[in-house]
Formats: structure tokens, sequence, C-alpha cells
């Protein structure tokens, strides 16, 4: 069997700790470790995370394999230091039948770089009509557990309501994209003082207000358990925040986008920055990051969303919405939240493992580094500071807002149940 | 001046006055018995038109022509455009046949201002309406009318509209022309005012350098000039005003609300008009309405706009200044 030592790594960003790999598993943490018959990592003072888990991903697979597959998407995945996503069901054809989601979740055993769990849609073909069979996908090997119509809002309350009702029954949770569609038809931006400028259609902060509203309302009232997706504006999380001081069982995300970038941006007109839901201003983006310390809301999700050059080299009405995020989520959480100051290391690890992997079930991710635990692990440059070269990305798109812009922190080492998937940078 | 004509917003009091000055001196090729001057000649100019619209198309070309330019003209339809042909594409494949300089209109905003930045091409842009964005030339042509109405043709010459109050009535929301005639009024000194119904007026508009009204009656006795905008009958199937004739009783000009005005006031429109809708026919044919007018001006100001951004250093007709690049 296989022995990796790590020397002088500070575990959740603690004082520096020597730890044992042995195979799958995490052997001994400590300090002075024997390294007898294993390979030595040293560390020198980076910080050792539990292997990040993402909620929110688009692997494209099967359909649109010309911006990603679930190969070049877990390879970006390890690349960022994940060891676990979940593939949203907007895929073609959909992933509302057991069919596809084992065939996704197959891609993804045969990857081998990071452990795939689908995600399945709530309706029928995304459509919002009829409930997909929610109880074969999770009786299938796929075993899912987190069903969401993401790209698409669930708006009928009705369907709202019985979907969340209906996978209490095998512990699954709905993933909402909160978008009310009449309020956002032709919808191009935040709706607001750039919008206005810019002549672009405007897509109002009430349009995901008002869905978040209703549904934690409507979980109370059935007694369920439901997540919001990539939650964006400062009144969205007052409504969470509310619901959680009632005792509602909600959880929320955030993009790493939201958390740094704002629509002053699209006075630019380029594509890059166009994504769903919009970037919105800088008093959201600070209580969003203000609601991620909190508590407020508990993870860190992607949305990764990779598209074809084409879809961006164009006008702004033309283009697709969506950003690839694995390969810089990490940076930007240091950018924006360690930093900054408003959380530690240990609390990264919360946000964008150990809760993300409670909520979606996921067996194995999101432990504590210690004795015993699964050896999924993320090696993190701390130190480190450069700019983003969308060339040098794993992902087989390249739409990232974040091209030449310096951000800190590298991921340097990601390991899979003991295997290494990254090493000193390079995928293995 | 600057390379390209994306924004009013982007065009300084002394560019804007420049343009209008160089716009009077074009006038007068249109009182000649050959309306043509040869400052263009041998340049390519291309109207990109990706949405219909004659009446700007015809002006730029009529532009064009009596600058001695060659004339492309290259509309949308039943082209590869239709066909699923990419803007990029589109103007790289123009660029190839040595255009100098493309006039582009296009639905979606911002078009433009791609083309410009994007180092697709190298051209020259004009800006001949984006969306729901800018039209910066209808902006000018609109001052250039104001002026010369409420300043004097020749005493005009070198002033901006300072002080002047401008009302402009209608669907600011959907409108390039309210956008760009706030932008260039303010810039060359005017008080504008907008009037609309509250569906019809941006979220963010308290950001404009200009007041907001909702009712018409109690800013025309204060208004110098009052430009219409064209309202389109399908709104109110999106609830943007109940119906057409409360929105006609509100917000539409008849000739009892015209008599409030000043008698020095001028009403303009930027055509289409509806009449029946934001105009009656008795407005729209009375001699304070310079809807005819613009039309005239649009050519003159679309010639001074060419000359200033492809023309380089030569006198257009005489006295003109030479424009400084960017």
């Amino acid at each position: 069997m296989s022995k990796t030592l790590i020397r002088g790594a500070k575990v959740l960003g603690g004082e520096p700790q020597d730890v044992l790999i042995d195979g799958a598993t995490i052997a001994q943490v400590g300090t002075g470790l024997s390294a007898e018959g294993a390979e030595v990592i040293e560390a020198d003072g980076k910080v050792l995370l539990p292997g990040l888990v993402d909620l929110h991903t688009h692997l494209r697979e099967p359909g649109r394999e010309d911006s990603e597959t679930v190969l070049t998407g877990t390879r970006a995945a390890a690349s960022g230091g994940y060891t676990n996503v979940f593939a949203m069901a907007n895929t073609f054809p959909v992933a509302d039948t057991a069919g596809v989601v084992e065939q996704v979740w197959r891609l993804g055993q045969e990857s081998g770089y990071c452990d795939v769990q689908p995600v399945g849609a709530v309706t029928v073909g995304l459509e919002g009509a009829k409930l997909a069979e929610l109880g074969a996908m999770h009786e299938s090997a796929a075993g899912v557990t987190v069903f969401s119509d993401d790209g698409k809002c669930v708006h009928d309350a009705v369907i709202m309501r019985r979907a969340l009702e209906y996978v209490k029954a095998f512990g699954g949770v709905v993933a909402q994209h909160a978008q009310e569609p009449r309020l956002t038809e032709g919808a191009q931006m935040n709706e607001g003082v750039v919008s206005a400028e810019l002549g672009l259609g405007g897509w109002p902060a009430v349009a995901e207000e008002s869905i978040i509203a209703r549904d934690v309302l409507l979980a109370e009232h059935v007694g369920s358990r439901v997540h919001i997706c990539h939650l964006s504006t400062a009144g969205s999380v007052e409504i969470v925040r509310w619901a959680k001081s009632r005792g509602i069982d909600v959880t929320a995300e955030v993009t790493p986008h939201h958390l740094l970038l704002t629509d002053e941006l699209v006075r630019s007109y380029n594509p890059v920055y166009k994504v769903n839901p919009p970037l919105r201003t800088e008093r959201d983006v600070l209580a969003l990051r203000e609601a991620l310390a909190d508590g407020t809301i508990d993870i860190v999700a992607t949305d990764h969303a990779p598209h074809p050059h084409e879809d961006k080299d164009c006008e702004w009405a033309a283009a697709a919405m969506g950003m690839v995020g694995l390969e810089t989520a990490l940076s930007v959480v240091q950018e924006t939240m360690v930093d900054t100051g408003l959380l530690d290391w240990a609390g990264v690890a919360d946000r964008m493992s150990v809760k993300p992997a409670k909520i979606g079930q996921a067996t194995g991710h999101g432990r504590p580094v210690s004795a015993g635990e699964p050896a999924n692990l993320t090696l993190v440059d701390t130190a480190y500071r450069g700019q983003v070269d969308p060339a040098g990305f794993a992902s087989r798109s390249r739409n990232t807002p974040y091209e030449g812009r310096e951000l800190p922190g590298r991921v340097t080492h990601t390991w899979l149940r003991g295997k290494a998937t990254l090493v000193d940078g390079k995928l293995t | 001046m600057q390379r390209h004509l994306i924004s009013a917003a982007d065009l300084t009091r002394d560019d804007a006055v420049l343009i209008l000055d160089t716009a009077e001196e074009m006038a007068r090729v249109a009182d000649r018995p050959i309306k043509k001057l040869p400052t263009l000649r041998g340049r390519t100019v291309v109207n990109l038109f990706f949405e219909d619209s004659t009446r700007t198309r015809i002006s730029f070309e009529a532009a064009e022509k009596r600058l001695s330019a060659d004339v492309i003209n290259f509309t949308a339809k039943g082209s590869s455009v239709s066909k699923g042909e990419s803007l990029k594409d589109t103007a790289q494949t123009l660029e190839a046949m040595g255009v100098d300089a493309v006039v582009i209109r296009h639905g979606a905003s911002g078009a433009p201002y791609r083309l410009a930045t994007s180092g697709w091409i190298d051209a020259h842009v004009i800006n001949a309406g984006d969306g729901t964005h800018q039209h910066p030339t209808q902006a000018l042509l609109d001052a250039f009318t104001m002026r010369r109405r409420l300043v004097g043709r020749d005493a005009g010459l070198g002033k901006d509209l300072d002080g002047r109050r401008i009302t402009l009535v209608g669907d600011i929301l959907h409108s390039r022309v309210a956008r760009s005639n706030v932008d260039l009024l303010h810039t060359l000194g005017a008080e504008v005012t907008l009037v609309a119904p509250p569906t019809l007026l941006p979220v963010g508009v308290e950001s404009w350098p200009c007041e907001v009204s909702y009712d018409l009656d109690s800013t025309l006795t204060k208004s110098d000039a009052v430009m219409l905008l064209r309202v389109q009958r399908e709104r109110m199937n999106a609830a943007f005003f109940p119906t057409e004739r409360e929105y006609s009783r509100r917000y539409g000009l008849d000739g009892d609300r015209m008599s409030k005005m000043p008698d020095h006031a001028i009403v303009m429109h930027p055509g289409p008009m509806v009449r029946g809708m934001e105009i009656t026919a008795e407005v729209a044919d009375s001699d304070r309405c310079t809807v005819v007018e613009q039309v005239t001006n649009g050519v003159s100001v679309r010639m001074a706009v060419l000359y200033l951004l492809l023309g380089g250093n030569e006198p257009a007709v005489t006295h003109a200044r030479p424009t400084e690049e960017k």
C-alpha cells in the first residue's frame, strides 16, 4: 500500500503538522511523524484542507461536449482542489431519468479525478410542469439526493410544494434556482443604475427574492428542507436570515463571482460578465460576504458554467450566460473572505467542504483531517499571488471573468482517497 | 474627436459644438445647385443594418454620397446573417473588402461598442442606433435643430444650449433617443425634463442628469422644446399603460396642450410618428413642429460626423476646423 507523508502543513490553517496517508485513508496526524517508505511532500507552511465539495457544477455531458465533458470537468475540479462535484441536470438529454443520472455517475467513476454526484431534475425536461421520477433517480446506482431544475426556476408554487414534500420520503433536498420568470422576461443584467444607462433589460432583485420568500414559507408549511442556489442579493440574505431565525430548514449557497464582481463590469458589454443570476451591486457583494461569514449563507458553490468561445465572442444579447469557476473558486474566496479577515481557513473548510458535503449527503467527503478518515485532501499555497491565465485551465472552456486579474492562493496538491490527482499544480 | 461615435455621452461640449458648427457648413452645401463635396472620395463606408430602418439608412446614405464616399448597403435580411453568421464574421468580411467606416444599426444594446472595442476590425464605427442604448447622431441632429430654432442659425455658431429647457415625453424606458438626448443636452448645458408614466421610465433613471415628472401639463409652460417619443401600441399589451386612449389623454400632445407652451417653443419628434397616439395631426402639421426639418438636418449632421471622423485634416467646406485624432 502506498504511503504519503505531508510534512509541515497548516491543517485548516492551524499550527504546522505532519499528515500520513496510508492507502485511501489518513493514518496519522501529528508532529515528527516517521516517513519510512512514504513519499514525502514538504508542505512548508501551505494550508491543508479537506477536499473541496462543489454542490453546483455544470459538466455539460451528455449533449454539450464541445464546452465540457465529465472528464475535462473533473480534471478542472481536481485542479481547483475539489474531490467531489455535484453535476447539474440541465444536460441534453436532461438528467431527469435514472438512465441519464447513472450515465453521468459512471463517467465520473471512470474519470478518476473527482467523485461526481449527479443532480436530478425536479421536473421532466426542466419544464416545470410534471415531476420527474425522483424516486427512481434516488434508487439508481447514482443514488441522487439533490434535485434541481437549475437554469430554470420551479416557478409553479404547487409543483414546488409537491417536490418539497415528495423527496422527504427518501431524505432528498430540492435546490431552487430562484428566478420569477415573468419578472425576468428579456432580462440581461441586474436592474438598476447601470442597466438604465446601458439599455439592457433589467433583472430585478425582487425576481429572486420573491421566489426565496415563497419557498422558505412552503418549506415551513410542509416541514421540508430547501436549498437556495446562487443567492445574489442583499434582500435574499435578509429573507434567508429571517427564515433561519424562525427555524425553517433552509440552506443557501453563494458563488465566488457574486462575492467579488459587480454590475459595473457590464459597462464593457463584454459577455464574459453575463451570468445568471446577474452580477449585482457593491452593496449586494458586501452583504453576501457578511452572510457567508456569519453562516446565513451556508456554502460557496461555483456554478461552473462552461461555454464555447463563440458563445461569448459576440454581442451581449446573443451571448450565453455563465462563467467557469472550479479552477479559481478558492482564490476568489481567499481574496474576498480570508484576506479581508472575514473567514479563517477552518471557516473556508466548513463553507467549501464540510457543509456542502452535508447538504448533498456526500459520504466520505467534508470529513475532519484526522486519523481514520478518507484521505480526500487539498493543499493550498496561500502565499502565492498571480495573474489568472485561462490558457492554463484544465476545463475545456475559457469563459472566465478573471483573465489577467491578480488573485491570491494556488492549489498545489489534491488527493482523492489517497490517490494524488494534482501534484505541484499539475494533473496526474 | 474620438475614433468612433458610439455614445452621445462620449462627446465633450467642444466636440459637440464642433460637430454642430461643421453641420451648419455642410447645410450650405445643400443650398448649392450641386450638392456634393469631394471630401471622402475613395473612402468606402458600409451601412450595416441589422434592424430595418429605412429613414436612418437613407439619411446616412445621402450624407455619405454628398461627401463622395463609396457606399455599400448591407442589410441583415436575406444575407448570411440570417443564416447564422456572427457579428464578428460579418464585420471581418466587410473589413476584408477594404471598408473605412462602418455605420451600424443593431437590435442588441452595446453591439457597436463591441464592434469598436473587441479588436475584430480597424474601421471607424458609427452607431446608428443600438437596442435601447444610444442613437448619437439622432441626438446631434436634435440639438442642431434646437440650436437653430432657439439660438439662431448664425447666432448659434460656437454656442451650446445653455439654460434651454427641453422636455422629452413618452416611452423613455425603451428609447435610445431619450438616452442619447439626455446625455448630449446635459453636456450642452440644457435643462432636461423627462415626462412619462412611471411604467415607461427605467429603474435607475434617478441617476440621470435630468428631472423626471409624471405630469405633462405642469412642464409644458416651462419648456422651450417638447420632444415626443414614439409609443408603440403593443406596449399596452404588456401592461405599461391601460389603453391607447388613456395614454393619449394623459401624455399625448394636442392643440390645447400646445397652446400652453411659450410662443417660441417648438415641438419635435424623431419619427416615425404615431398620429393620434403621442401627437395629434393638428400638432404634427403645425408650424411649431420641426419633424421635417429634423430629417433635413439629419443629413447635415451625419455629413459632419463622417467628415470629422474620416475626413482627416482638410477643411470640409471653408473655415471648418481640423479635427484632432485621439
